[in-house]
Parts: C-alpha cells; sequence; structure tokens
C-alpha cells in the first residue's frame, strides 16, 4: 500500500500554511482517496499549531517539525526537517508546493532518501497507477510521466487546484525531531529589487510585458526612455497590473543602452525568464517570437500592440495584435483608466 | 581579498531556442526529431553561471575555473568552439546521451562522479555553480543531488548575486517569490548556487581565450568517458506539442482611441 505524504511548510509570517501548501493538501486529499493510500501531512515551521488547524479534517496524520531554526527558508534546516517528516511518515509518495522554499531542498532530499524528485507538475491523473504531466523544453513539448521506483517525490505547481479548505474538526499533531547539521547559513530577510515600486504581482489579472521597441528610436528619430517609464508604470499603477519584459530590454541594463530604470532581470517571461500564471497578458513592442512565448504558456487571453504586422504574436500566438504605436495607445488607455477610477 | 576558489560548473547543451522542436520516439525515453541534427547552445542560465564563475574567479587571484558538461562529443565540441571564446576554464567532458528527456538524478549521479574525479580540486575551496534549471528538461533537480553526492548542504537557487566578504563568507541573493531576493549570509566554500540570470551581460568573443581554452579543450573531449543514463524507473505515457494555434485577429488602421477604449473593455472583463 502507498503511503502519502504532503509536505507543506509556514508563510514567511510564521502563521499560515502557503496557498501553495494548501493547494498540495488538496491533491494530497484527492489522490490518497485515489490510490487507497494512508495520508499524512508535514508541517515545516517556527511554529506549526495554528497552521495544524488549517488542514483539519483532511483526514490524515500531521505531522510537525517546529523551532527557531525552521523560521529561515535554508536548505540545510529544511532538508533535514523534511527528511525528518519523510521518515516519521514512511512516505512512498511525496506531493510538495513548488515555492522557492521546498524547490530548494525536495531533490536533495529526495536522494538522501533513495527516492527520485520530478517536479513542476501541472497536473495529476490516475491511470493505471499515478501519472503526472509536466513541461519540458521551457514549456514547448509537454509529457505525461509514471515513475516505478520509490519513494517519489512530485513537486506540484501553484495555482493548478484550489486550496485546501479545512473542516471544523480537532487535530491531532504529532512532533517529529530532527538532528540538525552545524547551520552555515544565516538567512537575512527578503530584499525587494532596488526600484521606485513593486513592478511584479504574481496576483494580478493583467500582465503587462514591455518588450526592447519601447526603448528603440521613434517616429521622431530620438528615444523616449523616460516617457516609455512614466507611461508603463502609469498602466501598471492603472490596471494593478504585473511586468514582464523580453530578455533583450533587461539585457540593456548591462550593455550601456537607454534602459528602463525599474526593470530588472526578475521581470524577464520567456526562454531564460518566468512562466507566470495570470488571466490576461498584453504584450507591447516586443516580437513575439518563440523564446518569448514560451513564458506565455499559462497566460490565457493574449493581445499584443505592435508595429509590425508579420510578428510573432499574429501568427498564432495572441488573440488580439492592434498594428499601432504603443506610446500612444498605452498613453490613452492610461488617461481612459484614470478616468474610470 | 585572500580567498581563492574552485569553481566548478555544470553546463548541459541545448537546442538553440529558435528552433522548432518536435518529440519523437526513441529507445526507451523519448527524444527530439532530429536532435542530433539542431544547433545546438551552451544552456543559458548555465552560461550565466558560467559568467559569474570567470567573473568571480578573476576577482579572486588563484581561483580556477571548471566547466563539466555531459553531452554527445560532437555536439559539446560544436558548442564550446563558441564557449571557449568568452571566458578561460578547463573543461571536463562526459561523453552521453543530449535531451531533456534523461533522468535528472542520473544526470546528476554522472556529473558528481566527473567532479569528485577533477585531480587537484580542493573541496573545501569549492563553490559548485550551474543554472537553476535547464532549459531542456528544465526540473531543478541536478544541481541539489549533485551537492548531496558531494556531501554539500549550503546551497542556493535561484542565485542572481554572491559577494564574497573578506573572511571568506558570502551574502548570497536567491529569488523567491513576488518579485524579491532572500538574502543569506554562508560562512564560505563549499556550496552550490544554482544561478538564475545573475547581473552580467555576455562577454565579448575573445580569440586570445579561446586560444588558450581549446588547448585544454580537445585533450578533454578525447578523455570524455562514455555514460549512460539510467532512467530510475522514469517512463513516458504520452509527449506531445501543445496545439494552441490561436485565431488571431489582426487589427489594423483603427485608431488609437477605439484601441484603447477596447483595451480598457476588455481588461475590465
Amino acid at each position: 500500500m502507498e503511503k502519502l505524504l504532503v509536505l507543506t511548510h509556514v508563510d514567511e509570517y510564521g502563521v499560515a500554511l502557503t496557498r501553495a501548501s494548501l493547494e498540495a493538501v488538496a491533491a494530497g486529499v484527492e489522490f490518497a482517496g485515489a490510490l487507497g493510500a494512508a495520508l499524512a501531512i508535514g508541517i515545516v515551521g517556527a511554529a506549526t499549531d495554528a497552521a495544524a488547524q488549517q488542514v483539519a479534517g483532511a483526514g490524515s496524520r500531521v505531522l510537525c517539525v517546529a523551532g527557531e531554526a525552521f523560521a529561515q527558508a535554508r536548505y540545510a534546516s529544511d532538508a533535514a526537517a523534511c527528511e525528518a517528516l519523510c521518515r516519521a511518515a514512511e512516505a512512498t509518495i511525496v506531493f510538495a508546493p513548488s515555492g522557492s522554499r521546498f524547490s530548494r531542498v525536495v531533490p536533495g532530499v529526495a536522494y538522501r532518501l533513495g527516492g527520485f524528485a520530478d517536479t513542476h507538475i501541472t497536473a495529476l491523473t490516475m491511470g493505471e497507477t499515478l501519472e503526472a504531466t509536466r513541461w519540458f523544453y521551457r514549456q514547448r513539448v509537454e509529457a505525461v510521466v509514471r515513475r516505478e521506483r520509490r519513494p517519489w517525490f512530485l513537486l506540484l505547481e501553484a495555482g493548478t487546484r484550489e486550496p485546501y479548505t479545512a473542516s471544523a474538526a480537532a487535530v491531532q499533531t504529532e512532533t517529529v525531531a530532527v538532528t540538525l547539521p552545524a547551520l552555515r547559513t544565516n538567512v537575512q530577510g527578503l530584499r525587494a529589487p532596488k526600484q521606485d515600486e513593486q513592478t511584479i504581482r504574481p496576483g494580478a489579472k493583467v500582465l503587462f510585458v514591455a518588450g526592447a521597441g519601447w526603448t528603440k528610436k521613434q517616429a521622431d528619430g530620438q528615444i523616449h526612455a523616460a516617457e516609455a517609464e512614466t507611461l508603463i508604470l502609469g498602466f501598471l499603477r492603472a490596471a494593478d497590473a504585473s511586468l514582464g519584459s523580453s530578455k533583450s530590454l533587461v539585457d540593456q541594463s548591462g550593455e550601456n543602452q537607454a534602459v528602463l530604470k525599474f526593470m530588472t532581470h526578475l521581470n524577464q517571461i520567456g526562454q531564460t525568464g518566468a512562466t507566470p500564471r495570470h488571466a490576461k497578458g498584453l504584450s507591447t513592442c516586443c516580437h513575439g517570437e518563440e523564446p518569448h512565448v514560451v513564458g506565455w504558456r499559462f497566460i490565457n487571453e493574449r493581445r499584443a500592440i505592435s508595429m509590425d504586422p508579420n510578428c510573432g504574436w499574429a501568427r498564432g500566438k495572441a488573440d488580439v495584435v492592434y498594428v499601432a504605436d504603443a506610446f500612444k495607445v498605452i498613453a490613452k488607455v492610461n488617461a481612459l483608466l484614470a478616468e474610470k477610477k | 581579498m585572500t580567498s581563492r576558489f574552485h569553481i566548478v560548473v555544470c553546463a548541459s547543451i541545448v537546442p538553440d531556442p529558435l528552433q522548432t522542436l518536435e518529440p519523437a520516439a526513441g529507445a526507451g525515453a523519448p527524444t527530439l526529431k532530429n536532435e542530433m541534427m539542431l544547433p545546438a547552445v551552451l544552456d543559458p542560465w548555465a552560461a550565466a553561471a558560467l559568467y559569474e564563475a570567470a567573473d568571480l574567479a578573476a576577482k579572486h587571484p588563484g581561483s580556477k575555473v571548471f566547466l563539466v558538461s555531459l553531452g554527445p562529443k560532437a555536439k559539446l565540441q560544436q558548442v564550446m568552439m563558441t564557449v571557449a571564446q568568452k571566458v578561460p576554464f578547463e573543461l571536463v567532458a562526459i561523453d552521453g546521451p543530449l535531451g531533456g528527456f534523461t533522468d535528472a538524478h542520473s544526470t546528476a549521479a554522472a556529473l558528481a562522479a566527473a567532479i569528485a574525479a577533477i585531480p587537484g580540486l580542493e573541496r573545501e575551496r569549492l563553490l559548485l555553480f550551474g543554472g537553476w534549471e535547464s532549459a531542456s528538461r528544465g526540473a531543478g533537480v541536478t544541481m541539489q543531488v549533485v551537492g548531496e553526492r558531494l556531501g554539500i548542504v549550503d546551497q542556493f537557487q535561484g542565485v542572481d548575486q554572491i559577494t564574497v566578504n573578506e573572511d571568506g563568507g558570502f551574502e548570497v541573493l536567491e529569488r523567491v517569490e513576488g518579485g524579491r531576493h532572500q538574502v543569506s549570509v554562508c560562512a564560505g566554500a563549499p556550496a552550490v548556487l544554482g544561478w538564475a540570470t545573475g547581473n552580467l551581460p555576455e562577454p565579448r568573443n575573445s580569440p586570445q581565450v579561446g586560444m588558450a581554452n581549446m588547448r585544454g579543450i580537445m585533450p578533454a573531449l578525447q578523455k570524455a568517458k562514455n555514460t549512460k543514463l539510467d532512467a530510475n524507473g522514469l517512463s513516458y505515457v504520452s509527449v506531445s506539442l501543445p496545439r494552441q494555434q490561436r485565431e488571431t485577429r489582426l487589427v489594423r488602421d483603427m485608431p488609437e482611441d477605439e484601441i484603447a477604449r477596447e483595451i480598457v473593455a476588455w481588461i475590465a472583463e
């Protein structure tokens, strides 16, 4: 019989489980039933009592690793915690959320336990056995995989299912002891990039992607980087949108070309950047070639503004392409959005 | 600064991002159609790791950079002709299969064995660099497992910056959710750093660097051991290209006011 463990962790405020953790719990409840597996939920955090209440009614053992050392998202302590939880649960299948904290440690934990990890899982199904869907070649090839060998660790992508909702049932927790190695790393905290305001908003409905065209010479033969900055930031504020960028635009900052000061590599979308999940995406001044578009795999509705009617977006990659000057269009969009507010 | 490092960069080779990819059936695992014919490049995130390694080595005299790469010899040779002109390094080549459908744990085992066998490698000075994911498998598994196999438990992923302190310790910036960085301070090597893009542009080609590198690259390729990668129980139920061709509405000659109204209405939907 399979034994399924869901690894979860407390959020950066130290109180509740992350949303991605609760999504993994929901997957655990569903597939423990389908597999006929015993379910356990493991929680890692400085304090886990409040978080444990969030998995009430899951019908599982609740195993906790708690202590000040686990307040930090640090490889050595997190790997030791996850290893201890897996051993305590005698897990043969492990689900974990694909956030930065567990993506850092789960492959190493799998190795310690003689197991194997598959990551970026976007869907789980029951065929003859458990099957997992993931992308290869930066979202260009989709595959469904199985593993015969155990333990099998699956890192589940966030945003692919509804989070678990707790019932009012009482939760019995079990504390799992962890032997920590010498800790040589100390987490100092979180730092936002040097920019005037937050431009990356994972929860935003709209992704606004700026391409290198914003810093190229315009019809008057001049570069209008300052105006571009004003327009883009204006749109982000008015539409509460998240900002993405093509690689070519963020690379310009290292090549002494005209730059948008708030743009960093963290904004990069595509082949060497992020693949965010938003309901809508608006591309501006970007060619829409394949290396850009692989980052749009999880953007449902796509529109683009481009001066080039033959750009990549027009070849079946966007729903609508406006052949127009993005400077003029975004100025008018911003004015309309300001009126509505 | 007195610190010197032995920086080992793990880097795979991947199809040029502009190529059209089509999966095909292979012996055991899937493959890409005409995979050996596709132009290849050094994996972009691993390339960022290599440039950061070279920059760090240049700032810390006495440091060495090793590039460990697994792939078919012919492909490695082709890619190294270009990469060799970028920064100084010593190649450790492993002759093995190409592609994203191989198992990350087997790849890690092959890399770790090759690293452990590097003559003169000083483990207490070891910084193990690589991309945090590849552009082929994209798993984000290999570096952690190589680190574990080498007994390294100070690991960082999604790294954009390393700043070495006077005492040999260093500060690392790792990408976390919400467009932020987690700031950590590590007491020093050994450590694993899986790089995101870093902060350095691609170096210009240098024929002098290329000539110096090539003196070591050809012997390294000749010495490359052939390695088979175990599937570790991984099997593929299906492999397919996404069929997401959209019916694009191309809007020409629409006044900007009207476009703006349409976009605002669409955002509000």
